[in-house]
């Protein structure tokens, strides 16, 4: 049943959940996933869970944040909580976000344009609590409020909010409802981001409160800057692992594949996700065997975190990032290469190249670039002799939203797939207008509690709708199809996804990178590099 | 009376103008951010714009001559600022009640320029307001005042009704939303009515918007349209200070933010703003990010808390 929610319940004392969603209240999806009743039942959040963590706000829970003991206790974290508040509209903390978060903060004329264009909002059937100015509105209040001091005239003009513990604890996991996609940004009239309202608040949480899901955090940024990958690899696992890709990749391809390690002086490090390296090798196996064949000089770096593209800071922590953005950045200078490519990760896309443009200064301003360009210069140049015929099934291609709408890379891939793929054909709407996977800002590798049902159910549900229709003409298991995905964390959600949907057994709907199409239709390799198997 | 208006219509516009540029200064001595542009962006490279696509579709981008299309972002601004391009895309119910409402402020401004306009001619030209000129001007204005205080009333009126009806907006609607919207209304309806029956023997549009300025005393203005500018007056001075400024925000939001692409190039006048924003010292509590306050960002950013975690 749909509730209707207004932004003063988030300070409801009842510790119960705020909304609770059914299969029927969902979105519809097509054929042939088109009758609810069929569809997975969510699990329920463990009895476990709800007693030791705060799981006051819908079905599941993402950042497991323990309940506090006393009452002395609740306060002295809405007392945290506030002097975060206060920390992220002053400029010696926020330097990075200030001007646009303050903008947003002024300027929400509450028209309600962005909710159409959230995924989220509206694959939940449009509950109130996930509609992309719910979130902001309780910002907005207590920025009036809190920051601004605003007295009772403020509250008469902004709206008024009780702030408590539930308040806060409810709005730590609603910032882990929005993927960050900034869908909703693009069509303000006003240019107000409630996608970056979220963005500063889980850095709130984590900045001043020490708050952020373990798999970002602990396991994410934290691993990476102690081992060297979230992946857990060190730089001799990393060694190890690569040098089994080439041995697998050669044997699979008939053409004798070398990964150079450490070469000063290289025209290009190569940043892959290492999350490719540990579930799809054989994305950098044909990374590998491109770039060679295309006689470019390059390298990875076994340097600390820089063999591992990945930078979850971007989702969560200003430091964090910057920390990470400056190790790939110096293991760049250090072994004096041309440039930093960035490979098949959509958010290593926007972190290094974007984001982090104003953090590396002066020699750690090394020239960053996509894959895509270099891969769509190398197929488009001629230097690969390709046999489209060999990608002869339907292709559709997922648009990563941090390489396309937040960086602006959109053709490169397409005229790649155009070139090499006969049977392709585009999601709608695509490009820039395209619609996150669901597993965006992190989500991807969240899967804790029951939390995965929530991402397949609601934030996964519009590209999953997306894909079914662009092979709708195709759905029969007779004709194997594949999901193109050029970023580590979107292939990651599709995967799941596709697995949960049972997409692959009953359709044959298969999803990979784009690197593995174009070794796939080269004549030098042996046919049938891509594996019509489920992994 | 006349002295009374006077004063409070001057002072009214001087707090607009002061309060509206005293909203710019202050977003734009903020620090720049960090880029956070969005796609498409309208001055990128035309063969790029077409598909929202940027520089870095480029291989070695850094190597090739910057392009600001100012042609492209003149190209997407006229139609919004003029039409709301993007509401009539996105939001096309909003946009009916919307337009109109924006549109009639428009003209009214236009309104306020031509009489301005035919005030100064009136001085410096006087036999030419006397011909067809003069009587050309009046017309105009006439029209685009009285088209534009319908506009906006009535856009204004549907907007409130929208907001106090629509489930989606009525949930956000404050009593401070209600009062803008009201106050709209009620004083460009007082304005408009106050036009429409201020009698043949009160003075000419032109002979009391020179009135006005010069506090003029001797000039008598009919009671009612003296409420509806003085009402008028005070509510363009109550703009700036509310989220309806977003004449000024948006310009922000779009150039500053959405459309800022602008790449960090080594020894420019953006590093050394940056740099002085990496001396900064943050205060932030959470132990991981190290920030006593007497750290700099770039200690900060330069510090692996999983090393000093080791130690």
């Amino acid at each position: 049943m749909k509730e209707k929610l207004r932004p003063e319940d988030m300070s409801r004392e009842e510790r119960q959940p705020l909304v609770h969603l059914e299969n029927e209240d969902l979105m519809p999806l097509p054929n042939p996933l088109d009758e609810p009743d069929k569809d997975h039942r969510w699990a329920s959040l463990s009895a476990q869970a709800r007693e030791r963590y705060e799981c006051i706000l819908d079905d599941t829970s993402a950042v497991n944040i323990p309940q506090p003991k006393t009452p002395e206790e609740q306060k002295e974290l809405v007392h945290k909580f506030l002097s975060g508040l206060d920390k992220l509209f002053t400029k010696e903390n926020n330097w990075t976000f200030l001007q646009p978060l303050v903008l947003t903060m002024e300027h929400c004329a509450k028209c309600q344009t962005c909710s159409a264009a959230c995924h989220i909002y509206e694959a939940s059937g449009g509950n109130e609590l996930y509609r992309p100015t719910y979130r902001s509105e309780i910002m907005r209040r207590l920025y009036f409020k809190y920051v601004k001091h605003g007295g009772l005239l403020s509250a008469w003009q902004h709206g008024d909010i009780q702030l408590n513990w539930p308040l806060v604890a409810r709005l730590i996991e609603l910032t882990y409802r929005c993927n960050l996609c900034r869908r909703c940004a693009q069509t303000c009239p006003i240019g107000a981001d409630n996608g970056l309202v979220a963005h500063e608040l889980r850095k709130l949480f984590s900045q001043e409160m020490g708050i952020a899901p373990k798999e970002l955090h602990d396991k994410g940024s934290m691993l990476q800057l102690e081992v060297g990958s979230s992946t857990g690899m060190n730089p001799v696992v990393v060694k190890d692992n690569i040098a089994f890709i080439d041995e697998d990749t050669t044997e699979r391809t008939g053409v004798k594949v070398e990964t150079p390690w450490d070469v000063e002086g290289a025209d290009v490090l190569l940043l892959h996700n290492a999350g490719e390296i540990m579930a799809w090798p054989e994305n950098p196996g044909a990374f590998a065997l491109v770039l060679n064949a295309a006689g470019i000089t390059w390298t990875l770096s076994s340097e600390l975190a820089a063999y591992d593209g990945i930078n979850y800071g971007l989702w969560y922590d200003d430091a964090q990032f910057a920390r990470v953005a400056i190790k790939h950045a110096e293991a760049a200078k250090k072994l004096k290469v041309k440039k930093i490519v960035v490979g098949e990760c959509g958010h290593a896309h926007k972190a290094l190249a974007v984001i982090a443009d104003r953090i590396l200064t002066g020699d750690l301003n090394i020239p960053r670039e996509s894959s895509m360009t270099l891969l769509r210069d190398i197929v488009m140049s001629g230097r690969l002799k390709l046999d489209p015929s060999r990608n002869k099934f339907p292709v559709t291609l997922h648009d990563p939203c941090n390489l396309v709408r937040l960086m602006g890379v959109v053709e490169p891939q397409r005229e790649i797939v155009r070139k090499i793929c006969p049977q392709f054909r585009e999601m709608w709407p695509h490009g820039v207008d395209n619609y996150c996977c669901g597993g965006g800002s992190g989500f991807a590798i969240m899967s804790g509690n029951n939390f995965q049902d929530w991402r397949f159910h609601v934030s996964g549900r519009k590209k999953l709708e997306q894909i079914l229709n662009a092979f709708s003409d195709c759905l029969g298991p007779d004709t194997p199809k594949y999901v193109c995905a050029p970023c580590s964390n979107c292939k990651g959600q599709i995967r799941d996804m596709l697995a949960y949907y049972e997409m692959w057994d009953t359709h044959r709907i298969l999803y990979g990178g784009l690197v593995e199409l174009i070794v796939n239709a080269m004549e030098d390799v042996k046919p049938g590099y891509i594996q019509w198997e489920w992994h | 009376m006349m002295f009374m208006v006077s004063g409070v219509i001057v002072a009214a516009v001087l707090l607009f103008v002061i309060g509206s540029f005293a909203r710019a200064i202050w977003y734009a001595r903020h620090p720049i951010h960090l880029r956070w542009e969005l796609y498409p962006v309208p001055h990128e490279d035309p063969r790029h714009v077409e598909h929202g696509g940027s520089y870095f579709e480029e291989v070695n981008w850094w190597t090739r001559p910057t392009r600001f299309n100012l042609l492209g972002e003149v190209r997407f601004m006229a139609p919004e600022i003029f039409f709301m391009k993007g509401l009539w895309e996105f939001n096309r119910v909003l946009w009916r009640r919307s337009f109109p409402f924006h549109f009639g402020l428009y003209l009214l401004i236009g309104t306020i320029a031509l009489v301005a306009m035919a005030a100064v001619l009136d001085i410096v030209a006087p036999g030419l307001m006397a011909g067809g000129l003069g009587t050309g001007l009046h017309w105009l204005y006439t029209i685009t005042g009285f088209s534009g205080a319908i506009l906006a009333i009535c856009g204004a009126a549907a907007l409130l009704y929208r907001r106090l009806t629509a489930e989606d907006l009525k949930t956000y609607t404050t009593a401070g939303d209600v009062f803008n919207l009201c106050a709209f209304i009620v004083a460009l309806g007082l304005l408009l009515t106050g036009l429409l029956f201020k009698g043949s023997d009160s003075p000419s549009t032109v002979s009391l918007f020179r009135a006005i300025l010069t506090f003029d005393a001797r000039v008598r203005i009919p009671g009612l349209l003296a409420v509806g500018l003085v009402l008028s007056a005070l509510l363009a001075a109550y703009i700036p200070f509310t989220h309806m400024s977003h004449f000024i925000g948006k310009f922000f939001t779009y150039h500053a933010v959405r459309w800022n692409d602008h790449p960090l190039r080594r020894g420019s006048r953006l590093e050394q703003r940056l740099a002085e924003y990496l001396t900064y010292k943050p205060t932030w509590a959470a132990s991981h990010v190290g920030a006593d306050g007497t750290k700099t960002w770039a200690e900060v950013a330069t510090t692996n808390p999983a090393e000093a975690k080791k130690k």
